[in-house]
């Protein structure tokens, strides 16, 4: 059986309710739905496919509608101790974390969550499917559009249908926190999960086998926490981990995601700059797949 | 100038023509054979050659007896090199480029040559644009953790400079020794550890590119959500296609606290397959879970003594890497998961010494198959982990229906199949053979749900095979994204996707006089 033959009956449904003409938008569960911009009120709004279609634990594959929400997803795959760690709200959908791209707070072990997709079925601006990577755990055939989707707002392509590689949960999970250097933490510990910052305290995210997180926990001088601290969202700003260390704590809130560059703040934030070679070849990219700019009107993921 | 080529007009307009072009093509189940290609004759330009030589002197090289090691990769794919060019920096990649195009005249850039599906044999007469000189590391930037490399750094070379300060570059090819970061980036590849830590492209931040109009840029960069879509993700893996890459920031892995490598023993192979898939199932992930069957046993351990059992059917190399707990804890999984299925012995590295005598057998399989046949060629597919046992068998009776010799050594904890085809170029009409054995085990992989290349990539050798993984539709798309990179398909033309699929085609389909592809 090759992935040809294995499209299922609500992608073709998906296809056929996307169309061929008229401007749309895929709607998730809303929870990043300001992310470059809404759409424009002409935008028809569709919801893709949401189910489990298959999970095969001694793969640590699992396949899904892209609009099947993260608490579905993460209730099948914990029923086998596995999980994808999007660390997103549970009423978000796969297919929009995906096309907004933005990792959750335990990126500095787990990686990017482009990284975790294997294949990709998407809906095309002529309402045509299209399949992209692989089914199986590793494969470099063809070129890699599902990086590019992931990310891409929905501007390239409505996401049907998603292959994500799994992972075991740990066996214990363990947030300390207290004030204290998070650099010296981080340079101290081997790939903890999480270091986050707000300027005077730290959190950290450990995560193995007991005897491995007792061990890490001891080399610092922290409390057990109940979890995360509330992270803001109004604003997110991207930058090289090494410039955290020379954060300005003006009078926003904010908590810095240490290894990683992200900073959560409650100020909104301005848009990162695109150089104009780069831009003008995701221009291109953009007019390529969507000749008449049907999908997503009015988000942008690059500025004119 | 040949007046021989057509070319697709620049700013090809929204009906792109190469994608309605493949709209109407079918998607072939069973693929063309090599033969179909049309020679197109470049004729000499010496212009050329004057004009690359102002630029870089003798570096700019044609009609010298050593072109004839341009003309190969590591694969079987014979093509044919007639103006190689040993740039030192970007800014000279660039120029050469802008003269190719001047001159209208594809490029390709080469790294160590060690691939092993084709992407760097010439096809269509390209000027080579060889990084051998480009090598060095740049800057090791310990608080970012990133290394800005020049694309012919050798990836073990960059290891052994990161090893000291407590890092390593994570992907680990077998060729790891002669292989760039630049080959890596190309080919997206893979190697034993990427089992646990991922391919290339979850391990580069960006990537300097001199693109195929001779723009230079750097796609990604190194904060953590870089703006727009992501053209680094999309470069990696593109096998020149897109571009050349000039430097490369590489992300640093922590080198482990704890290694545990084990050997187990099997008496039969399928107990061995049964076993990995129960260590995956049991929710370990190891850092590398490799297998090798009983003749890659026989071969290896006669060529490098390190005690392999070659009384056994097969054996699983597996390490452990990480926390010493969790270590020790993925030890036990794996003993008890062997013990279920009648393991013989489990030999533990009991030290650094022991655990690169166990590695230096598995990462010299493929030389040593020179043990039994002068030849070799050296498959890649990834089948689901649960289909390992059917589909091994499968590549058992393919080979002894073409009367060739399989030994198999694999990535199996990402079920990534490397059958190897040993044979005698000598012997009369064994190349046909070779071939369908291979278009066999391809099919077998992809009927059991598996995928074309697991690290190998494309290029040539399975560019027409495509069609048995993706639609015309499916291709189409990917080629209207490369073709935003290079409409007219400058760079490493007539590789990834199938023949007739692209207007960059009329480079020269064709295959030159003597190939044996």
């Amino acid at each position: 059986m090759s992935s040809l033959d294995a499209v299922p009956e609500e992608v073709h449904e998906f296809s056929a309710e996307v169309g061929t003409s008229d401007p749309i938008t895929v709607v998730g569960g809303r929870t990043q739905w300001n992310v470059g911009g809404v759409p424009d009120g002409s935008a028809r709004e569709v919801a893709a496919p949401s189910g489990i279609w298959s999970h095969e634990p001694e793969e640590m594959t699992v396949r899904c509608g892209a609009g099947t929400p993260l608490s579905e997803l993460s209730e099948q795959l914990a029923r086998h101790g596995q999980m994808v760690p999007f660390d997103m709200p549970p009423n978000a959908t796969v297919g929009g974390v995906l096309s907004v791209g933005r990792s959750g707070i335990r990126r500095l072990r787990y990686g990017h969550i482009r990284d975790l997709v294997l294949q990709i079925r998407h809906i095309d601006s002529d309402g045509k499917i299209v399949t992209s990577g692989g089914p199986t755990v590793k494969n470099v055939s063809g070129y890699d559009l599902c990086r590019l989707l992931v990310g891409s707002l929905g501007k390239l392509g409505c996401l049907a249908e998603v292959t994500l590689r799994c992972l075991p949960v740990p066996e214990t999970t363990r947030w300390l926190t207290g004030p204290t250097d998070p650099f010296e933490v981080y340079a101290r510990l081997y790939r903890p999960s999480s270091i986050l910052w707000d300027g005077e305290q730290v959190w950290v995210c450990l995560e193995g086998v007991l005897s491995d997180v007792e061990a890490e926990a001891s080399l610092l001088d922290l409390t057990e926490a109940e979890g995360p601290p509330s992270i803001p969202s109004a604003g997110r700003i991207s930058v090289e981990p090494k410039e955290l260390k020379n954060l300005s704590t003006d009078n926003a809130n904010w908590i810095a995601e240490i290894g990683v560059g992200i900073i959560h703040s409650d100020k909104p934030s301005k848009a990162q700059q695109i150089s104009r070679t780069n831009g003008s070849l995701m221009r291109e990219i953009e007019r390529r797949l969507d000749p008449n700019g049907r999908l997503n009107p009015g988000r942008q993921v690059v500025l004119p | 100038m040949s007046n021989s080529q057509v070319r697709c007009s620049l700013g090809s307009s929204k009906d792109n023509h190469s994608r309605s072009g493949l709209d109407d093509a079918k998607g072939f189940a069973t693929p063309p054979s090599y033969d179909t290609f049309v020679i197109v004759q470049m004729s000499p330009d010496a212009n050329l050659l004057d004009d690359l030589r102002s630029v870089i002197g003798d570096r700019a090289r044609d009609g010298d007896f050593e072109l004839g090691l341009y003309g190969k990769d590591g694969s079987v794919l014979q093509g044919q090199a007639s103006i190689v060019c040993l740039p030192v920096d970007t800014s000279e990649v660039r120029q050469i480029v802008e003269i190719c195009r001047h001159h209208d005249r594809p490029f390709l850039a080469r790294g160590s040559g060690t691939g092993l599906a084709g992407g760097a044999v010439p096809v269509g007469d390209p000027v080579i644009i060889a990084t051998a000189k480009m090598n060095q590391i740049i800057e090791v930037d310990l608080e970012n953790r990133i290394a800005w490399v020049e694309p012919g750094v050798l990836n073990l070379d960059l290891t052994k400079e990161l090893t000291p300060r407590g890092f390593h570059f994570a992907p680990d090819p077998s060729s790891q020794q002669v292989c760039s970061i630049g080959g890596n980036v190309a080919n997206n590849s893979g190697g034993p550890h990427c089992l646990a830590y991922g391919v290339t492209s979850a391990h580069v931040a960006a990537i300097e590119v001199v693109l195929p109009d001779g723009s230079v840029t750097v796609l990604g960069d190194l904060s953590a959500e870089p703006a727009g879509y992501d053209l680094r993700g999309l470069f990696v893996g593109s096998e020149g296609t897109m571009g050349i890459a000039t430097k490369v920031a590489v992300r640093l892995t922590p080198n482990p606290p704890a290694i545990r490598t084990l050997l187990l023993d099997f008496p039969d192979v399928r107990d061995g397959a049964a076993t990995v898939s129960a260590i995956i199932a049991a929710g370990l992930i190891p850092a590398a879970l490799e297998m090798m069957d009983k003749r890659a046993i026989e071969i290896v351990e006669a060529f490098v003594h390190a005690g392999y059992p070659t009384e056994a059917d097969a054996v699983l190399l597996v390490e452990l890497d990480g926390l010493p707990g969790g270590v020790e804890h993925g030890v036990e999984v794996v003993r008890s998961v062997a013990q279920r299925h009648q393991v013989g012995n489990i030999r533990v590295a009991a030290d650094n010494e022991e655990r690169e005598l166990l590695w230096k057998g598995r990462k010299n399989a493929f030389g040593a198959v020179a043990r039994i046949k002068p030849d070799y060629y050296l498959h890649d597919t990834v089948v689901p982990r649960g289909k390992l046992v059917e589909v091994l068998d499968k590549v058992y009776k393919i080979a002894d229906a073409y009367d060739l010799i399989a030994v198999n050594v694999f990535h199996a904890g990402d079920g990534n199949l490397h059958p190897i085809l040993a044979y005698d170029s000598d012997e009369k009409g064994v190349l046909e053979r070779v071939h369908a054995a291979g278009r066999a085990i391809i099919t077998a992989s992809i009927e059991a749900g598996g995928v074309l290349s697991g690290e190998h990539g494309i290029g040539l050798e399975k560019r027409d095979y495509m069609g048995m993984l993706f639609s015309a539709h499916d291709m189409a798309t990917q080629d209207m994204v490369r073709e935003a990179f290079d409409p007219q398909g400058f760079a490493n033309p007539l590789k990834v996707l199938p023949s007739g699929s692209r207007c960059s085609d009329s480079f020269g389909q064709h295959v030159p006089d003597g190939a044996w592809v």
